[in-house]
């Protein structure tokens, strides 16, 4: 299926949902996204999952993007059995960024949305075990933000050059 | 002039002082420097988390029991061999009923199962169309699948 | 009594003997523990392997701080790591030794400017002897920096040393 048979099928699906933001962004040529607001992502998600034509089954990457003035999720979503993909994007603002987790979807999820949340800060609600993975468990910030600080020490060492 | 016995005293006494003076020799010797850090439990660098005591597998104590049960016979059994040439028939008897008690028990041990080794049981995953790919161990998709 | 750790007034043959003695034992034998945190530690396994074989030198690698010498620090030292380098450092004995091998563990090496996550050099928590510089040090030089250890330690002595 191609993007736009994907995206035609999700509307037609959930196009009277309220809410639910749905935004087919096809002008990028490799990688045509589709907007989902945060807080419909979670049946988007086992829709595109669960459903007979789509069958996306593996997450293939849920990495954070700080977009200058907001934060946004993005799902690259591949189905094993019809070899076909698609890009979701879910934008939060700074202050206030809480995205569905679809870590009961995809078992992947649990460690990628440990590690935006790790980075960016992002608030993933309902996963079982929101806590930083790369750094350290008291560190203090959210390092991939454009706006970060890098601190003048950490537990006694001083951390710039 | 010496007994056989005192030639192993002998022995004894001088395997004692050549190890007890290696240790007081390295005793004498070395620094002793130690502070807090330094005594601390190894843990691969973290903070040592829990007691030290682990619970094993109670199959490695059965096996251990087993083998001391029979490395006991063992030794029964060979200064029965070295002078059974001159015993006669009632010292082979004798001993056959002695091991023929072992060898129930053993047969006992081995049947009930206390004798087997845990194999891991693999868990084969198979694809289920919609779901994706299902191991056994996800109770919550055999639910799904079931209801 | 802790006669070896004792420092002695003046030298006298007994003394430079010992020190002899005592110092190519310890040279020959320093057992490493294997500190391996990123590639640099693929280049110290390569000194240990056959082409370059640290082992012929008496470097045993070793995995607990109990029964080493040397520590050969090999790849990035991150904060969250620097804490455990310090704690297991401690539960080295003595006499015990570092080599800072690689950019990373001697000052931050290419994570100096950005790296909000690394330790500047692994001298900012534990003292090191020597610096074995390169990104990654070829197995040569990571042996040329375990024979300045050697070095160090053949100069090494019971006796208090006389400033001038």
């Amino acid at each position: 299926m191609t993007f736009q048979e994907i995206a035609s099928r999700l509307s037609e699906r959930f196009g009277t949902v309220p809410g639910i933001g749905l935004e087919p962004k096809p002008e990028n040529p490799v990688d045509p996204y589709l907007k989902v607001s945060a807080e419909h992502i979670l049946e988007v998600a086992k829709y595109l999952r669960d459903d007979e034509e789509t069958q996306f089954d593996y997450l293939s990457c849920l990495s954070g993007v700080d977009l200058k003035g907001s934060l946004a999720v993005v799902y690259n979503l591949f189905s094993m059995t019809k070899r076909h993909k698609l890009t979701l994007r879910v934008e939060v603002p700074v202050a206030n960024p809480t995205v569905q987790s679809v870590e009961s979807i995809w078992k992947t999820a649990n460690w990628h949305e440990r590690e935006a949340f790790d980075l960016f800060g992002i608030n993933f609600a309902g996963h079982p075990d929101l806590r930083r993975i790369l750094l350290p468990y008291d560190w203090e910030g959210h390092p991939l933000r454009k706006d970060y600080q890098v601190p003048e020490y950490y537990n006694g060492m001083k951390v710039p050059y | 002039m010496l007994t056989d016995f005192g030639r192993i005293l002998i022995f004894l006494l001088i395997g004692a002082i050549f190890t007890a003076a290696g240790l007081i020799g390295s005793w004498v010797l070395r620094p002793r420097r130690p502070y807090p850090g330094k005594l601390s439990t190894y843990e691969c660098g973290e903070e040592p988390i829990g007691k030290p005591w682990v619970k094993f597998n109670i199959r490695f104590y059965v096996v251990a029991l087993i083998f001391i049960v029979f490395d006991v016979e063992v030794v029964f059994l060979f200064p029965w061999a070295l002078v059974f040439k001159g015993l006669g028939m009632f010292a082979f008897i004798e001993m056959a009923v002695f091991l023929a008690i072992l060898i129930v028990g053993y047969a006992y041990v081995w049947v009930k199962g206390d004798l087997d080794w845990d194999k891991p049981r693999p868990q084969v995953p198979r694809y289920v169309k919609g779901i994706g790919v299902v191991s056994d161990q996800n109770a919550e998709i055999e639910e799904h699948l079931t209801a | 009594m802790g006669l070896l750790d004792s420092q002695f007034d003046n030298s006298n043959i007994v003394i430079t003997t010992l020190d002899n003695l005592l110092n190519w034992a310890r040279l020959s034998s320093l057992w490493q523990m294997q500190f391996g945190l990123a590639c640099c530690a693929i280049e110290m396994m390569a000194a240990s392997a056959s082409n370059f074989d640290m082992m012929r030198f008496g470097v045993i690698p070793r995995a607990t701080p109990r029964q080493c010498d040397v520590m050969i620090v090999s790849g990035t030292v991150t904060l969250k790591m620097a804490s455990r380098i310090k704690r297991l450092y401690d539960q080295m004995s003595e006499p015990r030794y570092v080599i800072s091998m690689g950019s990373c563990s001697n000052c931050g090496g290419p994570y100096w400017e950005h790296g909000y996550h690394v330790l500047k050099g692994v001298d900012r928590v534990i003292p090191v002897d020597v610096y074995v510089p390169g990104c990654p040090p070829r197995p040569e030089a990571l042996i040329e920096g375990l024979m300045k250890l050697q070095e160090k330690v053949r100069n090494e002595s019971l006796a208090k040393k006389k400033t001038a």
